[in-house]
């Protein structure tokens, strides 16, 4: 999960890494409220989890309550590349003598953690890292070490940050070491770490990733997430457990196991080429062993999405029995009845494999079919969608 | 031959007593694995009975090692437990540590990890992968043993059920070994180990590769096989109509800019003399055109 700025400025607050005296608000008056607290001159920020947001004109100074107030109400409401600004965050403005960057991140190609860190901060890193690479020193951290005051000051003086600096920077390195790993974060990221006119370094903007599979020993991150950007269809899987992701096409995909189901999804979409260009609607993945009821939520989740003129049920019975997957699929349009409407295109191998097809057959449900191969049954239920 | 397993190695399962432990001891018994006890820490010294094998219980890696000469562990922890139970596997020195448990932090992944480096004594495979068989030999994890038999094929994959349907389009073929690696961000065992450990099995022919979006483990493979790589590769990529910034299921399966991308992986593996099926029956017919079957 990415957080917003101000969601990352109060983690960094709260494991003691510096920061301004910022609050958030969600209207304009509100906004003068807040800036009104703070007191001097403020600035205006727009929360989007998206880059770019300065250029596009979603962070502006104000320089009193009552320009926070008008700053904010422009700012507000306004959409940066499809993100539409619902909060605001007022932080105090600092006077700005240099801007670097520090990141700690999960380096994925080599199984290991790293640092990146930069004097010439503040603008696009990945263009520092393109155009001079010779001004992002990157230090891999292990994962067993962490980073110590030591590794921290080694960290520093590899990365060129003048001597005025150094202890400071090497303590906020401590604490977004701390940051990093008591939240269970895969990024955190500071863009611009500045030095004030006064000689103070302070994270002036944030950018942290949290791990969803440590959500069991994380509780209070919960309440971090964005529920009005949810997906309404999104968040009724999740509450049943189900792996699901809105796509925007007509067939309904149900697979066991996240690999079967992206190929599923490639397949379906060949297949639709030749069928008006439908596309999957849908990534679902029930999971291995799923039982009869997982298979019926499932079902009940896609039928209930407007979107959806066909399904494609593929199951591979590896721990999954195919009989389990038959029953859910006929319990569920028992359940659903006369609500169940669309086409169902089901390809079932491996694991009982002949009682599961025989429980469809049985059944013989005028919604149902049912096909021995992947490639055919992608290409049937394209072309159920297409009509 | 066979890679990482082989008729002799003998396995015990850490989170035998668990019901998944149970469930799926009794199935790589049933498929001919020497499962020689299991590890449950506070319930060592126990005889559990599965299917008429009686397993001895032992509360660390370590005991149930020098009891039993296991020289390979199966993790069926759950994720809050799963760091302890692989550092006790790394502990003890285990040569084969599989983990199968889903939902492990990346923290500990990277973690018990860069551990076994420390120590260089423990090869780990997964997290959150279906393990590995070798058909007629050994299965230790959770790959069904009745798709197919043993044949010249070696099969590495990300993804678990992909490997079965793989095994499955190839089934008259049969396998040396397929290896489930897992879609974990951080995972023990790469594409590249195994297709060093295929190029120097002598029983394995061909071998099939699958990956998915997310990192470049796929670039570095491709890479990899121009370099060292003799016996024949096909290759089979999963996710061409992932959209960016969407999680697909696995934990590493994320489409981040321009990184990541199904495309990228293709272009890299062909350019790397690799040839790639657009689905995995394409993917089967290339192999059987290389074998002539």
């Amino acid at each position: 999960m990415d957080l917003f700025e101000y969601q990352a400025r109060d983690l960094f607050e709260k494991h003691g890494v510096p920061v301004l005296a910022a609050a958030i608000a969600t209207t304009a008056d509100e906004a003068q409220v807040v800036a009104t607290k703070i007191g001097g001159k403020v600035i205006v920020k727009a929360q989007v989890k998206v880059g770019g947001r300065g250029k596009a004109g979603g962070v502006k100074l104000a320089e009193n309550p009552a320009d926070a107030r008008e700053k904010a109400g422009a700012i507000l409401g306004m959409d940066i590349k499809g993100h539409v600004v619902g909060t605001v965050m007022i932080a105090a403005a600092a006077p700005i003598e240099s801007e670097y960057y520090l990141a700690i991140l999960l380096d994925r190609s080599n199984r290991t953690f790293l640092v990146m860190a930069s004097v010439s901060g503040g603008m696009d890193i990945e263009e520092v890292a393109h155009t001079a690479p010779e001004k992002l020193a990157k230090i891999p951290v292990s994962a067993v070490d962490g980073i110590s005051a030591a590794k921290a000051k080694e960290i520093v003086t590899a990365a060129n940050f003048p001597a005025d600096v150094a202890d400071q920077v090497a303590k906020v390195l401590v604490k977004l070491w701390e940051v990093f790993q008591s939240e269970d974060a895969t990024l955190v990221e500071v863009n611009p770490l500045v030095k004030t006119k006064d000689g103070k370094v302070i994270a002036l903007d944030g950018k942290v990733t949290l791990d969803d599979n440590a959500d069991f020993r994380q509780p209070d991150h919960e309440a971090l997430i964005d529920q009005a950007a949810e997906n309404p269809l999104e968040a009724a899987a999740k509450e049943k457990g189900l792996n699901y992701v809105k796509l925007e096409g007509e067939v309904g995909i149900i697979g066991n196991g996240a690999g079967l189901v992206m190929s599923t999804l490639d397949v379906v979409a060949y297949a639709g080429e030749k069928h008006g260009g439908v596309r999957p609607a849908n990534f679902l993945d029930i999971g291995g062993g799923a039982s009869a009821q997982v298979m019926a939520d499932g079902l009940s989740i896609i039928l209930g999405d407007k979107d959806v003129k066909s399904v494609f049920v593929n199951v591979f019975g590896g721990i999954t029995a195919c009989d389990a997957v038959a029953t859910g699929i006929v319990q569920a349009l028992e359940l659903l009845g006369s609500k169940a409407t669309k086409p169902i295109v089901v390809r079932l191998d491996g694991n009982n494999v002949m009682e599961g097809r025989a429980i469809l057959n049985k059944a013989a449900h005028p919604l149902v079919q049912q096909l021995d191969t992947m490639d055919g049954a992608a290409d049937r239920a394209a072309e159920l969608a297409a009509k | 031959m066979s890679i990482f397993l082989n008729e002799n190695t003998k396995v015990i399962v850490q989170g035998m007593t668990g019901s998944e432990g149970t469930k799926h001891t009794r199935r790589m018994l049933a498929s001919g694995t020497k499962i020689v006890g299991g590890v449950t820490p506070g319930k060592g010294g126990q005889v559990v009975d599965i299917d008429g094998h009686q397993l001895p219980v032992f509360n660390t890696v370590a005991e149930a090692m020098s009891a039993t000469g296991a020289n390979a562990s199966v993790v069926f922890v759950p994720p809050k437990f799963a760091k302890a139970a692989v550092i006790d596997a790394i502990d003890a020195a285990m040569p084969l540590v599989v983990v199968i448990t889903e939902g492990i932090p990346v923290h500990d992944s990277a973690s018990f990890y860069a551990y076994s480096l420390t120590k260089g004594t423990t090869r780990i495979v997964g997290p959150n992968c279906p393990g590995l068989i070798s058909p007629g030999k050994s299965n230790i994890g959770i790959i069904p043993a009745d798709i197919t038999g043993a044949g010249p094929i070696g099969l590495v994959s990300k993804s678990g059920t992909l490997t079965y349907q793989m095994m499955y389009e190839l089934r008259d073929i049969g396998f040396s070994t397929a290896v489930g690696i897992g879609g974990d961000p951080v995972i023990g065992t790469t594409h590249i180990d195994c297709l060093r450990a295929f190029q120097d099995d002598p029983d394995t022919q061909a071998i099939v590769m699958i990956g998915e979006i997310g990192g470049d483990a796929e670039e570095r493979a491709a890479a990899f096989i121009a370099e060292y790589v003799t016996k024949p590769v096909v290759g089979y990529v999963a996710g061409f109509t992932a959209p960016e910034g969407k999680t697909m299921g696995h934990a590493g399966a994320i489409v981040s800019g321009s990184s990541g991308t199904a495309q990228g992986k293709k272009d890299a593996l062909e350019a790397a003399g690799v040839k790639v099926g657009q689905t995995p029956s394409e993917t089967a017919r290339l192999l059987r055109a290389i074998l002539g079957r």
